[in-house]
């Protein structure tokens, strides 16, 4: 199959058409046929990009499954996915099948709903594969808009300001993007990312406005980009969004969120910041290290003293990008291949966590932690289930969260000590907060009268745990399932960076950065 | 075979945990029970048909990324299987005395299930355990170091109802986890430093961390104990030492089957694994090692003081580990690792057993745990009275002194305090000795306390005392005979002469005769006949000297009478003794009174006892009148728990509410918001109107036409 890559991307859109134009009324059997085509839809995506993982070469470090069309005016169509990308795409449509099925209760407007879920899926997978720059750019735009009416249409109370909010951050950020991205075809006269990819930007200093900047094009272009990925990650400082849109969204928006959007940041860091501006990152490293290492600690203390079960595990999101972040500017082996494994690791269990709330939420409509207590009585199921997130999400060994945590750490020491120290003490504070929550929740006794009624989950509700726990626990035990394929890519990238740096390190650039 | 008796408890565990469904409760934990015992069969031909050689098995690959390659791999080694023959033979036996201990419980309500849950955790801790032991890199020890984490969280946490037991779960991880914090960066160095984390590499590379130095936070550090230290404090969490120790006495919170196995023979003795599996590295770090010994002292003073007034019964025994720890690492400290490992492998005997015989107290008191509410039970219940006579013998170190006769604490303990003095730690010596006296005090207290004096508390109660069934008896009695016999049997193994050590684990020693080669096969007979005949000796250090005149003077080297000193390099045989370490030798060659001076502070420490618990009665409680202020602070634990709250919780949880309330919402919100100040109400109201209107609708058309848009052009633009 030659168009791999476009008919995973876009068969969900196609079925969001087909529900569009076919599907008419609000009664009960539209409804349900709107579920049935989307989770159908999402199910066949999820099972022809399997073919994806089963063909792909991680010997071959350049881009396959590649795809390059013509398309309007004079610009390309061109997709690829490689040995750093190809994951995110396997995530993407394994998460998705998933969050159609929890949102199998929904009432309102159930085909809007499933259309948006539908179209954000291609967006996502477009972002993931996108090999070219405007291309690229409208993916990662357009899959603001059907997340913006998730939240917008089917959150909570204080919806609208959230919704807002969350558009608002990434949109400044994107609009950054564009203009870098306008001085690198300026520059490079391609949009090719392939192209880019081995061009190298002019990384002279100069002075603007009186400010002497290090690194020059690069660093500016680096700082453009950085401001559009880290609002997305999202990093400290410009986490706030995060937490507030999460709260509003309905479970499976959160899911989505927390399990693919959140990724979108880190990988454009991998594709675009690291191998295209090597002298800017190392220029921001330190910087961006820091940054990591306070959000660990920050937003785990934040999370620690949270009354709404949803902003804690928001806030704990941020606290595992940081790691992702520290990862990735460690700029070692260790450092990316952990980055990109805690954000598929994320990806389970962070969703797993979601739908735990979603699952107490659905049969109290309460997210506040003090209105339950001793769920383990009546519960046992459930409480396993989340006993074993709450494990994956404290980075116990065995499961998926120690190994990216691990590496990241062990990436991070070798670049900075001080880094790795802060960042290591996330450990105890992710204990604190995760046991806290279960603590709260599950164990106790069962005295609050509101609860006694409550029922263990339903099969459906076990069926959609099972296969994040088995994710979970396979990727904890074998990692090399991922590592092999991201293995050969990240120690390509490492080595096109290190050899951009030491190229930058002959011309006279060098000894500028070398004396700030 | 190694492999099958490690996944063997995993196995159980799973059958118990979550086939108990289908096979009912009854038959789920006799498999796990069964499984364990076959499990502890297996261990014991490991261990005693182990021949030194160090075996390496791997099952499949971990993680791999660039340089570092770890798998997952077992190495049988006989520090290995010692911890093999400890950790199953407790867990076994464990699982056995729980069908009676936890059969009915009070704590559950009719028709709740818990036993198999139960179960399922115990052996899914011994397989943590067992990974933790056999591991042959540093992450799969962590692997099992964070597994018995959890189990033990999950085990502390048991009687989810009662708020304490959370509490008490929750701290235990916590603390815990602020020692593995250490233990991770050591790890992080270590890769750093060595590139590899696998033992193998990192014991060949310990002469180069010697004389390296790294940049670590602020200043410069000697890599190895850097290192050294860092893993150190991983110990420290896990084994409960001194400033990480505060969660051990709330786990009790436990049941006692739980406090028996895990906070007493088996996971609190991780960090003393530790420190020994790493003997090459802690043999070039002397400044790390001596801040172990220095550490270990105190805790074991500490937690004697705070034995010494602690009404509850399993407080008494926890904080008694506790100290009992301290004297493992002051053994490593000093470089005698193997007195370390004999004293670990003894005191999970007594130490199991007087929590076992604990848990039959409260089970025939109907689950009373204050000893103030005791007294006068040894006609009740005989047989539990008889255990917890053996385990306090044994813990308080009674035999002959001079001989190698007595009970196994009394070997084992005596061999770290001679070690403490001959590694030239006075104070060591000095703190252990006096901790002795303490051990001995606390330990018979709660003798005459429980078993003896006037019955106190409930009077239907104590009538209805009754002793335990046959399940809970007999592994006391099996407790029993290693609590007797284990010491005597390995002395020589653990603390002999060189050679008997060498051969034990593996290391290979050589001769350190300044004379002829001639003597070679004399002097090795000779030796052999020696230890082969210690157990008998009266005093080691005469017979020897008798000895070696009776064969006249051919063997008078440097190091007195000894032949034999070890010879591995780091990496060779389960332990790596330095070339410069003579504690062994030295040990077996202190003074006399130094080498009865234990048995002195025991002596001392049972009269006080004695007549504080039976002579005079009411002298327990003038003191406490009179020296309030001293015994409110031991009873109180030092205040650790106060200060800790005080300086780390508070402050904590104060700082984030200041940082989500001020730094979140004032100043990012205020910030970033203050730029979008008019926008967002802005288009709030418009968002407002456009509920009630169809802007929604468009906006879905026009991801739609994008969509279409791209679609059409990758269609349309492919056939140009």
């Amino acid at each position: 199959m030659d168009n791999l890559l476009s008919i995973v991307t876009f068969i969900p859109a196609l079925a969001a058409v087909i529900l569009a134009i076919f599907l008419r009324g609000e009664d009960e059997a539209a409804q349900r046929n709107a579920k049935y085509v989307a989770l159908f839809a999402t199910t066949i995506t999820f099972l022809v990009s399997l073919g994806l993982y089963f063909q792909f070469d991680p010997s071959n470090t350049g881009f396959q499954f590649l795809e390059e069309r013509d398309w309007l005016m004079g610009l390309k169509y061109k997709m690829g996915v490689d040995g750093i990308s190809v994951l995110f795409v396997l995530l993407t449509t394994f998460v998705m099948p998933l969050t159609i099925l929890c949102s199998w209760d929904v009432k309102t407007r159930v085909k809007e709903y499933m259309i948006a879920f539908l179209l954000l899926e291609t967006m996502m997978l477009g972002v993931f594969m996108a090999l070219d720059l405007v291309l690229f750019y409208l993916f990662f735009e357009a899959s603001l808009i059907p997340m913006f009416l998730i939240v917008g249409i089917w959150g909570g109370k204080d919806r609208i300001y959230a919704s807002f909010k969350f558009f608002l951050y990434t949109f400044f950020g994107s609009v950054l993007m564009l203009v870098a991205m306008v001085a690198m075809y300026t520059d490079a006269g391609t949009t090719d990312i392939t192209a880019l990819l081995s061009h190298s930007f002019s990384a002279g200093s100069f002075d603007v406005l009186g400010i002497h900047v290090v690194g020059g094009m690069q660093t500016l272009m680096f700082l453009a980009f950085f401001a559009s990925f880290a609002v997305k990650m999202p990093m400290w400082p410009v986490h706030t969004w995060l937490p507030d849109a999460h709260v509003q969204a309905p479970t499976a928006g959160s899911v989505v969120l927390a399990a693919i959007m959140l990724k979108m940041g880190g990988y454009g860091f991998l594709r675009f910041s690291l191998p295209m501006f090597p002298v800017g990152a190392e220029v921001m490293t330190d910087v961006i290290l820091w940054m990591s290492a306070i959000a660990i600690v920050y937003t785990s203390l934040v999370a620690m003293v949270q009354e709404d079960m949803k902003k804690l595990i928001a806030y704990s999101s941020v606290a595992h990008m940081g790691f992702v972040t520290m990862g990735i500017f460690a700029m070692n082996q260790q450092g990316i291949d952990g980055a990109i494994f805690q954000m598929l690791s994320h990806g389970f269990i962070s969703a797993a966590l979601f739908l735990c709330v979603g699952v107490i939420y659905d049969r109290m409509h309460t997210r506040d932690i003090d209105a339950y207590g001793g769920l383990v009585i009546r519960m046992p199921a459930y409480a396993l289930v989340f006993m074993f997130f709450t494990m994956g999400n404290v980075g116990l060994p065995g499961t998926s969260g120690f190994i990216g945590e691990f590496l990241t750490l062990m990436g991070t020491f070798q670049k900075n000590t001080w880094v790795a120290f802060v960042a290591t003490s996330g450990v105890i504070f992710s204990a604190g907060y995760a046991l806290w929550l279960y603590r709260r929740v599950v164990f106790g006794d069962l005295i609050k009268g509101s609860l006694k009624t409550i029922t263990d989950m339903t099969p459906r509700e076990k069926f959609i745990f099972a296969p994040l726990v088995a994710m979970t626990l396979i990727l904890g035990v074998y990692p090399a399932l991922v590592t092999d394929i991201i293995g050969p890519s990240t120690a390509a990238l490492v080595d096109n960076v290190n050899q951009s740096l030491a190229a930058a390190d002959t011309s006279p650039v060098a000894t500028q950065i070398a004396s700030h | 075979m190694e492999t099958i008796l490690l996944f063997t408890p995993l196995v159980g565990a799973l059958i118990c945990g979550f086939g108990h469904r289908f096979i009912g409760e009854k038959a789920a934990i006799v498999t796990a029970t069964a499984f364990l015992f076959f499990t502890a069969l297996l261990s014991w031909i490991t261990f005693l048909t182990f021949d030194g050689e160090t075996r390496i098995i791997e099952i499949f690959r971990w993680i791999e990324s660039g340089s570092l390659s770890t798998a997952w791999q077992f190495r049988v080694d006989r520090l290995t299987a010692i911890m093999l023959i400890v950790i199953t033979t407790v867990s076994a036996l464990v699982h056995l005395y729980s069908f009676g201990y936890m059969d009915h419980d009070p704590q559950w309500k009719e028709g709740e299930s818990y036993k198999p849950r139960f179960f399922a955790y115990l052996s899914f801790f011994t397989f943590a355990m067992l990974m933790l032991v056999t591991s042959d890199n540093l992450v799969q020890m962590f692997f099992g170091w964070e597994g018995v984490g959890v189990a033990s969280y999950l085990l502390i946490g048991f009687y989810y109802r009662k708020p304490s037991a959370g509490a008490a779960a929750m701290k235990a991880f916590i603390v815990n986890r602020v020692g593995d914090f250490g233990f991770a960066l050591g790890i992080f160095g270590l890769f750093f430093l060595t590139d590899s984390i696998n033992f193998g590499d990192i014991f060949a590379a310990t002469p180069m961390l010697a004389e390296t130095t790294v940049s670590f936070l602020w200043t410069e550090w000697n890599a190895a104990n850097l290192l050294a230290f860092l893993l150190f404090v991983g110990a420290m969490g896990k084994s409960a030492q001194l400033i990480l120790h505060t969660w051990l006495p709330d786990a009790m919170e436990g049941p006692t089957p739980v406090s028996a196995l895990i906070h007493a023979a088996t996971m609190v003795t991780a960090g003393v694994f530790l420190v020994c599996r790493m003997s090459p590295l802690m043999e070039v770090a002397p400044q790390a090692t001596a801040f172990i010994t220095v550490l270990g002292a105190t805790t074991a003073f500490f937690a004697a003081t705070v034995g010494l007034v602690q009404t509850d019964i399993k407080r008494v025994i926890a904080y008694s580990t506790c100290s009992q720890l301290g004297y493992m690492f002051v053994a490593a400290g000093v470089g005698m690792y193997s007195a370390a490992m004999f004293h670990l492998f003894t005191h999970a005997f007594f130490k199991a057993m007087l929590f076992l015989g604990a848990g039959s107290v409260i089970h025939a008191m109907h689950h009373e745990q204050d000893m103030m509410n005791y007294g006068n039970l040894r006609k009740k219940i005989p047989y539990t009275f008889a255990a917890m006579m053996i385990g306090t013998l044994a813990i308080t170190g009674v035999g002959i002194p001079l001989t190698h006769i007595g009970f196994a604490g009394f070997l084992s303990k005596d061999a770290i305090i001679e070690s403490a003095y001959a590694g030239g730690s006075m104070y060591g010596f000095w703190m252990l000795v006096i901790a002795a006296a303490m051990t001995s005090f606390y330990s018979w207290r709660l003798i005459f306390l429980t078993f003896y004096g006037e019955a106190r508390g409930n009077k239907h109660t104590h009538d209805h005392a009754h002793e335990s069934p046959m399940v809970m008896l007999i592994p006391l009695g099996v407790l029993a005979v290693g609590a007797v016999l284990a010491g005597m049997v390995w002395y020589g193994s653990f603390f002999g002469h060189a050679d008997k050590v060498g051969k034990f684990y593996g290391i290979p020693v050589a001769e350190a005769s300044a004379h002829g080669e001639g003597h070679d096969d004399h002097a090795k007979t000779e030796a052999h006949d020696d230890h082969g005949h210690s157990d008998d000796h009266g005093d080691a250090h005469a017979a020897k000297d008798d000895h070696a005149d009776d064969h006249g003077d051919a063997h008078a080297d440097d190091h007195g009478e000894h032949h034999y000193v070890f010879a591995g390099k780091p990496g060779e045989g389960a332990l790596y003794i330095a070339p410069d370490n003579h504690v062994l030798e030295d040990a077996h060659a202190t003074h006399w009174l130094v080498k009865v001076s234990p048995f002195i502070a025991m002596v001392l420490g049972f009269l006080l006892s004695y007549l504080f618990y039976i002579v005079k009665p009411d002298l327990p409680k003038r003191l406490a009148e009179q020296q309030q202020p001293l015994y409110l602070f031991l009873k109180n634990k030092w205040y650790f728990d106060e200060l800790y709250d005080w300086i780390f919780v508070k402050p904590a949880l104060a700082l984030g509410r200041f940082l989500w309330k001020r730094g979140d919402g004032g100043t990012i919100d205020g910030f970033l918001n203050g730029l979008a100040m008019g926008v967002i109400p802005f288009f709030t109201r418009l968002a407002g109107r456009a509920q009630s209107g169809y802007i929604f609708t468009y906006a879905f058309w026009m991801v739609l036409g994008i969509a279409a848009l791209v679609t059409w052009m990758s269609i349309g633009g492919g056939s140009h």
